[in-house]
């Protein structure tokens, strides 16, 4: 298949069924999308201190994503320059050095190759520096760390481009503090990996496959999350993203702090207040315990999904991994962040009110998608997006509108036909 | 042997007398023949009331201020179980079918009024296609109610890839 029929799969309103189960097509995005542009790999307090790691995915490939003496970031592939054995299988820690277990080779966080045991085997040639780590390139906005194989590319901040604006409002929900990572739960479904991508950017769904853990809240909190009713909208934002607002009252969580906190955070707001937080803090704390209204697609692996990180891994044409990253306040109170906890455990997670039914149901979609190779998926929902909302030349949406799907498919189009 | 289990879950006044090892065992067992039936809603009574139902992320982990898969009081318990009985959501209607087995149990403390068991749990799941295959390291901290029927205080599913990535779970483990 080459770079014309890939086109042909996409078209404006619709893409073919085969994106979802063609061997082929996958290999190909393996190498024309997350070996070919930015992906994201961690959150800066993933990595906090120097000598600090977490090791991570670019696409199928693993890597380590370290923090040098310096303070300065690496993303280096997981694999040792000699005969290719793992240098490191932990999730995360500490280490100043990387040690193969196979033969003794280590290297330094930067990747730098420092040692290699009985050296006297190699003829005199044989020159260290020649056999680092492979180190990407690495870049951060917002603590969001990114890295790419490919070293021509774009500036990090050029690719989000009018994504930077949401990732902005995004953490505030740091309220104040930093925004810090709290833990993970990681999941799997089999399908593609695409399904899940357009999920986060697919409001339609919310209120039927949701049903229960909207009756799971109560009244109050329950029209907050009433998503398709309240004037939110989709919108374009160039290069594969999208934001999806779905609580527009939410969008910028340092506005509107003299509003009365809702009945579920009044135990935390009165718990803030016997610690002694003063009230303008309380009330910054508390409006954005919940996160933020929206959420930011961001292509092709990470989405900043009203209060969590959501990252995808596509591990073959019909398996994806998905971690939902809780996120909280850096050095901020411990019953704020504990809130936050309980309420991602609420939601998110293999056994989560809400996880669970997306995963059922993208486990439909990979079904029935085995029935009429020549049928189409189709991409054609919207109406006009409230008047207003949108950034002026920004194409935009109703908040139930297939245009966030509509712009990954443009962008995926673009990249493996490029 | 077989337990009486009691209608009402309020424990007031527990007895001083703790449990019997053979009587703890007796109780798991009769709760993991209810959970793989789906009789959710009695299961509910085998609580005390302030009794948490822990399914952790990560080992060792102090629960409360760590992310977990399940972290449940009784009003999350209660919650869940109008989730997945409501018949609204995909994942569990119908769920997995599920086949589990509890054994290899040791005590781990035993005091006037509670006994703690660790165990094993062995199950399958089934569904569209799938058979999975999630075992797990168990602890049950278990009480007498003040009329002598036995209660779960608190229950820990340590899963064997905990820490690793799951499928979704449409039923409770």
């Amino acid at each position: 298949m080459n770079s014309t029929d890939f086109a042909a799969l996409v078209k404006d309103d619709r893409v073919h069924t085969a994106l979802y189960k063609d061997p082929a097509i996958f290999e190909e995005e393996m190498d024309r999308i997350f070996n070919s542009t930015w992906v994201w790999v961690a959150h800066a307090s993933d990595v906090p201190a120097k000598n600090s790691f977490k090791t991570s995915w670019v696409g199928r490939q693993p890597v380590i994503v370290t923090r040098d003496r310096e303070g300065k970031v690496h993303v280096l592939l997981n694999r040792c320059r000699h005969r290719a054995a793992s240098v490191c299988e932990k999730k995360k820690g500490k280490a100043s050095v990387f040690v193969c277990p196979y033969h003794g080779w280590s290297y330094d966080v930067d990747g730098r190759l420092r040692k290699v045991p009985h050296a006297k085997g190699y003829d005199e040639a044989f020159d260290t520096s020649e056999f680092p780590l492979i180190s990407l390139r690495t870049e951060e906005y917002h603590g969001l760390i990114f890295a790419t194989f490919k070293q021509d590319i774009e500036p990090l901040a050029d690719f989000l481009g009018p994504a930077r604006k949401w990732i902005d409002l995004f953490m505030k929900q740091g309220a104040g503090f930093g925004v810090k990572t709290l833990g993970e739960h990681r999941f799997r479904f089999p399908g593609n990996w695409k399904i899940q991508l357009e999920n986060t950017t697919d409001a339609y769904h919310f209120p039927i496959v949701h049903k229960t853990f909207l009756d799971s809240l109560d009244a109050e909190t329950e029209n907050v999350f009433d998503v398709l009713g309240q004037g939110g909208w989709v919108e374009d934002l160039g290069n594969g993203h999208s934001v999806m607002v779905m609580i527009p009252d939410l969008i910028d969580l340092e506005e509107n702090l003299d509003a009365p906190i809702p009945d579920r955070f009044a135990a935390l707001a009165e718990e803030l207040a016997d610690e002694g937080y003063p009230d303008d803090q309380v009330r910054r704390i508390v409006r954005a315990v919940g996160g933020s209204g929206f959420n930011l697609n961001l292509f092709p692996n990470v989405a900043c999904s009203m209060a969590f990180f959501r990252v995808l891994r596509p591990v073959t044409v019909d398996e994806t991994e998905i971690t939902h990253v809780a996120i909280g306040m850096d050095g901020g109170p411990v019953a704020g962040n504990r809130a936050r906890l309980r309420l991602h455990e609420h939601f998110q997670g293999p056994m989560g009110f809400g996880t669970p039914d997306d995963a059922e149901g993208w486990e439909r979609v990979q079904r029935g998608a085995r029935a009429g190779d020549d049928l189409w998926i189709m991409l054609n929902r919207g109406v006009d997006a409230p008047d207003g909302v949108a950034e002026a030349g920004h194409n935009a949406g109703d908040v139930s509108a297939e245009t966030g799907m509509r712009a990954a498919y443009q962008m995926w189009k673009r990249m493996m036909s490029a | 042997m077989s337990i009486a289990l009691e209608e009402k879950s309020v424990v007031t006044d527990l007895q001083t007398e703790a449990p019997t090892f053979e009587e703890a065992v007796a109780f798991i067992w009769a709760e993991a023949d209810m959970l793989d039936r789906l009789d959710y809603k009695p299961w509910l009574k085998l609580w005390t009331e302030t009794g948490k139902y822990i399914i952790p992320v990560d080992r060792d982990a102090d629960y409360a201020d760590a992310l977990n898969i399940v972290y449940d009081d009784q009003e999350m318990r209660q919650a869940r179980v109008k989730r997945l009985l409501s018949g609204f959501s995909m994942s569990s209607a119908p769920p997995a079918r599920t086949v589990r087995t509890v054994s290899r149990f040791v005590v781990e403390a035993r005091d006037e009024t509670s006994i703690t068991l660790r165990g094993a749990q062995m199950l399958a799941e089934y569904k569209y296609e799938h058979m999975r295959f999630l075992p797990a390291d168990m602890r049950y901290r278990i009480v007498r109610a003040g009329n002598g029927s036995l209660r779960i205080d608190e229950k820990v599913v340590t899963l064997i890839n905990a820490d690793d990535f799951q499928f979704g779970i449409g039923y409770l483990l």
